[in-house]
């Protein structure tokens, strides 16, 4: 590997870094937006031309804002926190495959950070990383809300894990490989997995709404029992960053469905169009944004349609239903793929 | 028991049926209705750009009346700050000089005239008290500002506009 290539994956990082940034604070944007079109209200439309600004004003709000830490939580704890939400929501779209290679000149750039053959396992560390940062933060604020919250959390993405882990596995039995490169490549065409895993992507959508603490499943910062939950005592741009966080991880979990379930980067009729290579590689990253921002409306969409759950209903959707399911799909699967495929 | 009213209804509550229970055509009506609201037309107005009208009998601004010449009609009696429940109004008076009998209509007038729009509750009880038809609250809604001493309004935003100018 020499430093050509080096610098290559250096700039492609950074680039699928500022991305999702971006895409996180417009999301913030686009949230209050489709909140108000749902609402039959216009929402922001007073910083620049239909609010387009609005993010960066908040943003330069949230840094604006006073500083406070509470004498009595744990310091160090308190600032880890927020700084492991927003980390290991970051980390997570490092092995999702954005497109197929671009050739510029003599060199073949994949556009994937890291093609590991775990890649799926990868993911699924990253996610179950990222309620250390919630706990972290609830645990550390010294504040019975938080602490609550903080438990909530940390109980239902135990929960939900179990059930998405043994989605996935039914969709790792057709597709025979734990690397995603290889998973989106296989679901060429029109060939997605979503027609193979119909039930497989249902328990994974609602394990997705729960592991990034949406709505319905938005129990451990709801507003109205627990003042905001496990960020109760953040201010300034530490609380930006826990907000910040759930966008982006609704950001990756919108990546890693429409990887696993939606075909990623393909398109139908991809190679019949007579594009040149490069074209249809970008083409592609178009097609997978699409597919992406569609997830992040739908998030958005069902936020404002379901009201929040009671904490026994989680639990029992979790562990009575989905639990179940998800086995079911896996005994399913397993006879399909003996007797008929 | 003997039932007191005609009005009692026997709840039922019955478990759900397994259609019920799957959840997701409950979800899927529930997302088509708000996706409906998503396309309806918006209830919103602009407010500083886009106004509801007013009714006819609305109490908005104060503005201090000139007569047909052009003249103030405050002749500074003070009856509008002794009727006003929330003692708004404070005002000084002044004898008008010779050569001044076309700015002000009697021998004394107004020389400061404010009113505290943070106290008015726009009752309207100082418009009645006038004895000279000079103060009438038929102005606009009271705009935001950031000081509360911005609130004191005085005669340059209270008097009406000259006339023929």
């Amino acid at each position: 590997m020499g430093t050509a290539d080096i610098l290559i994956k250096f700039a492609l990082i950074i680039i699928i870094f500022l991305i999702s940034l971006v895409v996180a604070m417009y999301s913030t944007y686009a949230e209050r937006k489709v909140a108000a079109f749902f609402q039959d209200r216009i929402g922001p439309n007073r910083a620049g031309p239909f609010g387009i600004l609005q993010p960066l004003a908040d943003g330069a709000k949230m840094f604006m804002k006073e500083e406070i830490i509470p004498a009595s939580s744990n310091k160090f704890l308190f600032i880890v926190g927020p700084s492991l939400a927003i980390m290991t929501a970051c980390i997570g779209s490092a092995v999702i495959p954005w497109g197929e290679t671009l050739t510029i000149g003599s060199y073949r750039i994949p556009l994937q950070v890291t093609d590991i053959n775990v890649g799926v396992l990868y993911i699924f560390g990253v996610v179950s990383l990222g309620v250390y940062g919630v706990m972290i933060g609830g645990w550390a604020s010294n504040n019975k809300y938080s602490l609550l919250g903080a438990i909530r959390a940390a109980s239902q993405n135990i929960s939900y894990e179990i059930a998405m882990g043994l989605s996935i596995i039914a969709l790792l039995m057709t597709t025979g490989t734990l690397s995603l490169k290889e998973i989106a490549a296989q679901q060429h065409g029109w060939h997605w997995n979503i027609v193979s895993q119909p039930l497989g992507f249902l328990i994974f959508i609602v394990c997705a709404f729960a592991e990034t603490n949406r709505a319905p499943f938005d129990l451990p910062e709801c507003e109205t029992e627990l003042i905001g939950g496990y960020h109760t005592e953040y201010s300034s741009m530490k609380l930006g960053f826990y907000l910040f966080s759930e966008y982006i991880n609704m950001f990756v979990s919108g990546a890693v469905m429409a990887t696993l379930y939606f075909g990623g980067y393909n398109f139908p009729y991809m190679h019949h169009l007579g594009l040149s290579e490069n074209w249809v590689t970008i083409l592609g990253v178009v097609a997978l944004f699409a597919k992406i921002f569609f997830f992040i409306f739908f998030f958005m969409w069902v936020r404002w349609t379901l009201p929040r759950f009671r904490y026994d209903q989680l639990m029992d959707l979790g562990w009575k239903t989905l639990i179940p399911l998800a086995i079911a799909n896996i005994v399913i699967t397993g006879l399909w793929m003996t007797f008929i495929k | 028991m003997e039932p007191l009213t005609s009005k009692r209804k026997q709840v039922e509550s019955k478990p759900l049926t397994f259609g019920e229970r799957i959840y997701l055509p409950a979800i899927i009506r529930g997302l088509s209705i708000t996706m409906k609201h998503f396309f309806r037309k918006k209830v919103t107005v602009q407010y500083p750009e886009q106004k509801r009208e007013f009714s006819e009998n609305f109490r908005g601004m104060h503005s201090l009346k000139r007569d047909e010449q052009g003249r103030e009609r405050c002749t500074a009696c003070g009856l509008c700050a002794l009727s006003c429940p929330a003692e708004a109004i404070t005002m000084i008076s002044a004898e008008r000089q010779p050569g001044e009998e076309n700015l002000y209509r009697e021998e004394k007038y107004a020389a400061v005239y404010e009113i505290n729009m943070l106290r008015c509750i726009f009752c309207g009880l100082c418009e009645e008290a006038c004895p000279k038809e000079a103060i009438y609250l038929d102005g606009d809604i009271v705009p935001a500002d950031y000081m509360r001493k911005d609130f004191i309004y005085g005669k340059d935003k209270l008097v009406e506009a000259p006339l023929n100018q």
